[in-house]
């Protein structure tokens, strides 16, 4: 299982990358390969306002739905709008091409809730 | 705690993904479901469904009883043939879709769903007077190779001529030296073959298979792509398309009850139905827009509610979601229009024709 270690992590299975002023936001490795085949995926649009959390979008693998949890609050000014059309690159590379949208955190506090990867490794170990 | 198969140590060995299935344990996935759908379609792929269970009539009266509680005629079954059907209770529920398979006369092997081995049997026991009616489901393992190759890969192993075995066909013989009844029937849509075996002799089986079979690149396959694979073919799911609620003619299967063939339990209720013309009719349907509908989504028209849907996957042999619903008959034409309620969100969908594949899909 890979989790690189410059990301922070939700219990949701949720990772974050701070860049600049914006919070890039995808699923983990454990994520994918839980979901299996990933056939569709939705995704807010520029604009929306996602809050901590609550659910941002879903995404359905051959056998199942799964919402995807907002790490931070914030507005959304990015969307991986080719995910839609190729969902698959959610399992095949989770960390880079399938990231899903960027948020303009309203509260940076919030980054500093989120695991580490150590935190979440011993997270995803105790489900295994 | 769930139930194993034989073969449990062995998908275990292979790196399974197990989940629990109809009170199983079982594979859901090898490789991934995509990977393993597209093995069956265009190779071919091995399944354990030996969680499937077995009831044999056997006796003087076994044929007799068991037309007695069968849909279709098995009448019109030579011994060596299969032949699909329902059980009805008096209602025309349907208690389940199983596989008779006649080794003769008074020999006849029901091949029935994982979930209602117990129920059958004791249903089977109930309505089949004079028959010798005995639960084997422990006593078998199945093992399904599915696939445009599997008949050349089979052949090598086995001491039956498979091309003297047609569609729904069996016959006696060895695989890999393990006594098996050999049944050219399936559940994916593709040429393929059950093999049904003794539960010491599945894992040889299962091995011997998986090690003849590296030329034609033979992948393990789980629950997961059997999903995709029957419900692109519209076969329907017993529990998830159809249970003793629904009825063979509501469930789109008036193509295996032979009203005409002699008494039989539901017949009169069916009878009635038929007569007095259905409410509602399993379809098959199409999304226009993107989503999956699943299992349970509303069926929605005009904002009322008006059906629901049985079954929903993203085809990927077709690249389009495609499911099964129940829908009032003046909606079932193929071309007729309505939404699915996916979490709140309506989505376009369309009745189209069934199979959603075919052969020259690909």
């Amino acid at each position: 299982m890979n989790f690189p270690e410059d990301l922070k992590y939700t219990r949701e299975h949720e990772w974050a990358r701070l860049s600049a002023a914006k919070v890039v936001v995808g699923v983990t490795d454990f994520a994918q390969d839980q979901l299996g085949d990933v056939v569709y995926v939705e995704l807010p649009a520029v604009g929306d306002e996602v809050k901590r959390g609550e659910s941002f979008g879903v995404v359905e693998s051959t056998k199942a739905v799964s919402e995807l949890f907002a790490p931070v609050s914030g507005k959304v000014v990015e969307v991986n709008d080719p995910l839609v059309e190729a969902p698959e690159t959610v399992n095949e590379d989770p960390y880079e091409e399938g990231w899903m949208i960027a948020i303009e955190p309203s509260d940076p506090k919030e980054l500093a809730e989120l695991l580490d990867v150590k935190a979440y490794a011993a997270f995803v170990a105790e489900q295994e | 705690m769930a139930l194993r198969t034989p073969l449990y140590d062995a998908h275990v060995r292979a790196g399974a993904r197990l989940v629990e299935f109809a009170g199983w344990e079982m594979p859901v996935q090898y490789a991934g479901l995509l990977a393993e759908h597209a093995a069956v379609r265009t190779q071919v792929g091995l399944f354990d469904v030996s969680h499937m269970g077995e009831v044999v009539f056997r006796g003087p009266r076994a044929l007799a009883a068991l037309q007695a509680v069968f849909t279709n005629d098995l009448s019109t079954v030579a011994d060596g043939q299969a032949q699909y059907g329902c059980l009805c209770r008096e209602s025309g529920g349907i208690v389940d879709d199983v596989v008779v398979y006649r080794r003769g006369a008074e020999d006849l092997l029901v091949c029935v769903n994982a979930g209602n081995r117990q129920k059958d049997f004791e249903w089977l026991s109930d309505h089949a007077a004079g028959a010798d009616v005995r639960n084997e489901s422990d006593e078998w393992a199945q093992l399904a190779l599915q696939g445009p190759l599997a008949a050349a890969l089979l052949q090598r192993l086995c001491d039956v001529n498979l091309a003297q075995v047609k569609t729904y066909r069996f016959a006696p013989g060895t695989v890999a030296g393990r006594a098996c009844l050999v049944a050219r029937t399936g559940y994916t849509g593709e040429d393929g073959f059950e093999l049904f075996c003794r539960p010491d002799d599945a894992t040889p089986l299962w091995d011997a298979l998986l090690e003849a079979g590296r030329p034609e690149q033979l992948q393990p396959c789980g629950l997961g792509c059997r999903d995709s694979l029957r419900l692109e073919m519209a076969y329907r799911l017993y529990g998830s398309d159809m249970d003793d609620e629904t009825t063979p003619l509501e469930a789109g299967l008036a193509w295996v009850v032979k009203l005409d063939k002699g008494e039989f339990v539901g017949r009169q209720a069916l009878r009635r139905q038929r007569e007095a013309g259905l409410s509602r009719k399993l379809v098959g349907f199409q999304l226009s827009q993107p989503g999956i509908a699943r299992h349970g989504y509303p069926v929605v028209q005009d904002g009322r509610a008006i059906g629901t849907v049985t079954s929903g996957t993203r085809s990927p042999s077709l690249g389009t979601s495609i499911g099964l619903a129940y829908l009032p008959p003046a909606l079932a034409a193929e071309g007729s229009t309505f939404a699915v309620d996916v979490r709140g969100r309506p989505v376009a969908a369309t009745v189209v024709k069934t199979p959603f594949y075919t052969r020259s899909s690909r």
